[in-house]
């Protein structure tokens, strides 16, 4: 298998860079490769040209040569070799047995977020579980790889090390990220909002239609500006499949079920009730004596919120914790460790991703998404988008808003965009 | 200027003991002591035009040794010895490496894991280098020796088996000026040669079946095999003087006046040659 990103799952391509240099404008080598390439069927995409600047220099082209079939790709590269193309990968991935568990051998090859291949016995196989900043795990009998986290490491896993035999194949930018390219992935305060939040409901939409999965990774502010409703009605109509937070939304979003109050203060009149800054603890409380959310709700405790429309509406909530947290709620990992692979666990299948107030959660799902999905970060500091990108979560398109605004709009879009009023 | 100065092979040895072009056939034996009287012909009239001619000592057993031009392609005192694609003529190797070093050449062996076929499918005309492929000789191989010598290669590809060596179907007679045989190319390599070479004189079928672009060039003389009256006609209205001699026994093996010599101190068609002794130091982009 070695299938390109961005092609259609009906329409596997398969590919192979090659590198062509010499004089290979003046002597039509270069078009003449293009043209049996294209000629016998398949396609190719100019990956890198350097012109040669005097009439001696050599030029130098990097080509990637794809075809719908192994068989036929086979064939182009054959023609084409013995015109000088040369395939730049020529040997197979180097495997290191891990000696110990928990850490890689040195050396070891240290992946990114985008789609990568290794190969083995002269083929190329994709690396599943793809997320940055992992190891490369591989299977020589069963001819699979994946990534795995340091801490995940077996003793004995055959670990890649080295850059010989991987490639890295960068997402282009596919018709389908429209949205992504009109809005862009700077950040600014300035950008028209109405448009991209526009774009963000059609996303939850083609999402929902293609059977894909939606993660909302959320923030306490959104339930202290009053906007969980706008959340209960997207989960209740179904455009969230797996909730990420931490025990701060979860603990005032209960708090707000119970009492009524966000932080000790009343929602529907923004005044603080005398000894409100207790109820989060109570609420905590009640739920450590019922056992949990799950408990809470089935025993009619807990009636209305995020947290029970994920319960009644069958969302893969995880709640990961934190040094500074109160309680907390019997729901929340507390080892780090095992709230990582469980969140690796729930992001499998998940295409569209919604950030939304929080900052920390943000960084640490960005480090495990792959980089062909989407990523839209909400947030009323711009530092949260940029620091997102900066470790490496690129696809982010990044919107500088108040949380409770962006959600009442993004609620109404969907709605407007389903009844058919906004096209 | 230098005396011309080229490399044969007399052919106390040839003979068609094997079959690796088209035009040789076992059971179409060359005749030996026709191949000696014009192998002596040639090799006087070379000596009559001006050029003075070294020999290589034959070989048993190595038939084609006879054939000097694919022993290297030689740039100034560089010899970027060639390495046979059929095993049969790979024994002619360390023969041409030994006398190259011994006449104060520096020996470059070919690009590893490719074949070339030194002049026999390397030619410079002008300061480029024209070569052929497909055949004998690979493409990515002159594109690795291009970068080592710095020169500007173009490779060509060969596209009929009884052209299966440039120098079959291509003579550069001076910088800008070549005659060629168009049908031994595809259409990229008939729009290359015309949009490089100014001055492109095509050959006519039958006299590229007789090897009319076979030629060995020293100054104005054009030396063929017999039976090229078009060309001989051509090359007159260009100013040069056509001459030829008989070659067939030679033919029969592939080969006429060009394959059955080297040019030892350049081309007459190498602008290398005409511009000052650069000292560039070729071993050091190896």
């Amino acid at each position: 298998m070695h299938r390109t990103p961005g092609s259609a799952p009906n329409a596997p391509r398969f590919c192979e860079e090659v590198e062509v240099r010499g004089h290979i404008i003046d002597s039509l080598i270069l078009p003449k490769i293009l043209d049996l390439i294209t000629g016998g069927g398949g396609s190719f995409r100019v990956k890198d040209f350097v012109v040669g600047q005097a009439r001696q220099d050599p030029s130098h082209a990097l080509i990637e040569v794809q075809a719908p079939t192994e068989e036929l790709l086979q064939q182009l590269l054959a023609a084409i070799l013995d015109h000088g193309a040369v395939p730049t990968a020529t040997r197979d991935c180097e495997l290191v047995t891990a000696d110990m568990p928990g850490a890689f051998p040195e050396g070891f090859y240290s992946t990114t977020n985008q789609r990568t291949e290794v190969r083995l016995s002269g083929h190329w196989y994709p690396v599943a579980q793809q997320e940055m900043d992992c190891g490369i795990v591989v299977d020589r009998e069963q001819r699979t790889a994946r990534c795995v986290a340091m801490t995940d490491v077996q003793l004995g896993d055959q670990l890649v090390v080295g850059h010989l035999g991987v490639r890295v194949l960068p997402e282009t930018r596919a018709s389908d990220r429209h949205m992504f390219e009109f809005m862009g992935s700077s950040v600014s305060t300035e950008k028209p909002k109405g448009v991209a939040i526009r774009e963000i409901a059609r996303e939850l939409i083609r999402t929902r239609a293609a059977g894909g999965k939606t993660l909302v990774v959320g923030g306490p502010a959104i339930v202290h500006t009053g906007s969980g409703e706008h959340l209960c009605r997207l989960i209740r109509d179904g455009f969230v499949n797996v909730l990420f937070a931490g025990n701060a939304l979860a603990t005032h979003d209960i708090e707000q079920a119970l009492f009524g109050t966000s932080l000790g203060v009343r929602l529907d009149q923004g005044v603080s009730v005398e000894a409100g800054h207790e109820h989060h603890l109570r609420a905590i409380n009640r739920m450590r004596r019922l056992g949990g959310i799950r408990p809470a709700v089935a025993a009619g405790v807990l009636n209305s919120g995020i947290m029970y429309e994920c319960v009644r509406n069958d969302v893969d909530y995880l709640l990961a914790g934190s040094i500074r947290d109160d309680g907390p709620l019997p729901d929340v990992i507390t080892d780090t460790l095992v709230a990582q692979r469980e969140m690796r666990r729930r992001i499998e299948g998940v295409k569209f991703c919604l950030m939304i107030a929080t900052t920390l959660h943000s960084i640490a799902v960005g480090n495990l998404l792959p980089a062909w999905v989407k990523v839209v970060c909400v947030d009323i500091n711009p530092s949260t988008v940029i620091k997102l990108g900066d470790r490496g979560t690129i696809q982010t398109v990044g919107l500088v808003t108040d949380v409770e605004p962006f959600l009442r709009a993004l609620v109404q879009d969907v709605a407007q965009l389903q009844s058919g009023a906004v096209h | 200027m230098n005396t011309p100065h080229i490399l044969m092979c007399p052919p106390d040895h040839y003979g068609i003991e094997y079959e690796i072009n088209p035009w040789m056939s076992r059971s179409c034996q060359s005749d030996r002591e026709i191949a000696q009287r014009q192998w002596h012909d040639l090799r006087t009239l070379i000596e009559a035009s001006g050029a003075q001619v070294s020999t290589l000592d034959p070989v048993p057993g190595l038939p084609d040794l006879v054939f000097t031009a694919n022993a290297a392609l030689i740039y100034r005192r560089w010899a970027v010895l060639s390495h046979f694609r059929h095993p049969q003529r790979q024994g002619e190797e360390p023969y041409d490496a030994t006398w190259l070093e011994q006449h104060g050449f520096h020996v470059q062996h070919a690009p590893e894991g490719v074949f070339f076929e030194g002049a026999g499918d390397a030619l410079f005309c002008g300061d480029t280098l024209f070569a052929g492929y497909r055949i004998r000789s690979d493409a990515r191989g002159h594109q690795r020796i291009g970068e080592q010598l710095g020169v500007r290669v173009i490779p060509l590809e060969l596209v009929d088996g009884y052209y299966y060596h440039l120098d079959t179907c291509f003579c550069p007679l001076a910088p800008g000026r070549a005659i060629y045989y168009p049908a031994a190319f595809d259409d990229y390599g008939r729009r290359v040669l015309a949009e490089l070479i100014p001055e492109l004189v095509p050959v006519e079928e039958s006299e590229a079946r007789r090897f009319a672009c076979n030629a060995v060039v020293i100054g104005n003389v054009v030396i063929t095999n017999a039976g090229c009256p078009h060309l001989q006609q051509q090359l007159r209205s260009l100013g040069f003087e056509p001459r030829e001699t008989s070659l067939d026994e030679f033919v029969k093996s592939g080969g006429s006046a060009k394959c059955l010599t080297l040019r030892l101190d350049g081309e007459e068609a190498a602008a290398w040659k005409l511009a000052p002794d650069e000292q560039r130091d070729v071993v050091a982009r190896a």
